[in-house]
């Protein structure tokens, strides 16, 4: 039980870190310029979006948690489980970002549930 | 060399970075909490003495500087590549983490785990041969959910 839950929070918070930056990043618009100055001035615009800081704060969660998994599962397990991001990713697109997923992409996040499976079977 | 030659070294160049920092920082990652090993996260105390030991740890530090390099590498190959390029490549990244998992930490990976990986790299592929954008331009997504767009057409 418990590992699922060390599990579920490295790809929802992880996923949902992703979201909430994604959702932050388009509220203050494309960066036109990568002179350092306007840089700055886009992350520092970014900063006062509250979307960014609950992403950053999902995002670190999520790291903590991979370092959970990591204390007791080998990499070559913990790794690939996380690519269980592209599932929740693909959901959460749609459900939070009003995002468009065709039939080859949902193909794709199709393969990576299949290959998770395997993986966790491997585990047994 | 020519421009057109140097581009594409330039390219794949920095791939082969990502696709090698990545997964090494995840292994050092690996190797430093195998080293710490199990920790409680309650009482709070017992939260913030394993917080003391993981960044007390060279290896994680050395692995967050792997993934930094990691993403740094990815940021650069996105300012100048197609994204549908370089995602599919970066999902060779699920085979190396395996590969460096089996070599520098001695893991032992079954033939069915290595099949998951395998079927997993061909699924981030295929996801990532997509078009990357399927929202209408310059504006948020809620706006454009009714849209149609070319890809979602030929989809």
């Amino acid at each position: 039980m418990k590992n699922i839950i060390i599990f579920a929070l490295i790809v929802i918070a992880g996923t949902g870190g992703e979201l909430c930056v994604s959702r932050a990043m388009k509220v203050i618009g494309e960066a036109r310029s990568f002179h350092p100055r306007d840089i700055a001035d886009h992350i520092f615009r970014a900063l006062r979006v509250p979307w960014m800081w609950l992403g950053v704060g999902m995002m670190a969660t999520a790291f903590f948690a991979l370092l959970g998994a990591l204390s007791v599962f080998n990499v070559s397990f913990v790794v690939p489980v996380t690519a269980l991001s592209y599932v929740a990713g693909a959901f959460g697109g749609v459900a939070f970002l009003g995002e468009r997923v065709n039939r080859q992409r949902w193909l794709g996040v199709l393969l990576v549930a299949i290959g998770v499976t395997l993986v966790c079977l491997s585990s047994r | 060399m020519t421009p057109h030659k140097a581009f594409h070294l330039k390219t794949y160049l920095v791939i082969l970075v990502m696709v090698l920092a990545g997964p090494l920082g995840n292994v050092l990652l690996g190797k430093g909490m195998k080293h710490i090993g199990e920790f409680a996260v309650w009482p709070p105390s017992a939260l913030i003495h394993a917080g003391l030991r993981i960044f007390t740890t060279g290896s994680i530090w050395l692995g967050i500087a792997s993934l930094i390099t990691f993403f740094v590498a990815y940021m650069l190959a996105l300012s100048w590549a197609d994204y549908s390029f370089v995602q599919p490549a970066s999902s060779l990244a699920y085979g190396v983490v395996a590969l460096l998992g089996y070599w520098i930490l001695g893991e032992q990976v079954s033939p069915l785990r290595w099949a998951g990986i395998a079927v997993i790299c061909l699924g981030v592929f295929v996801v990532g041969r997509t078009a990357p954008r399927t929202t209408g331009h310059g504006a948020t997504g809620h706006e454009t959910a009714g849209q149609e767009t070319g890809e979602a057409r030929l989809a």
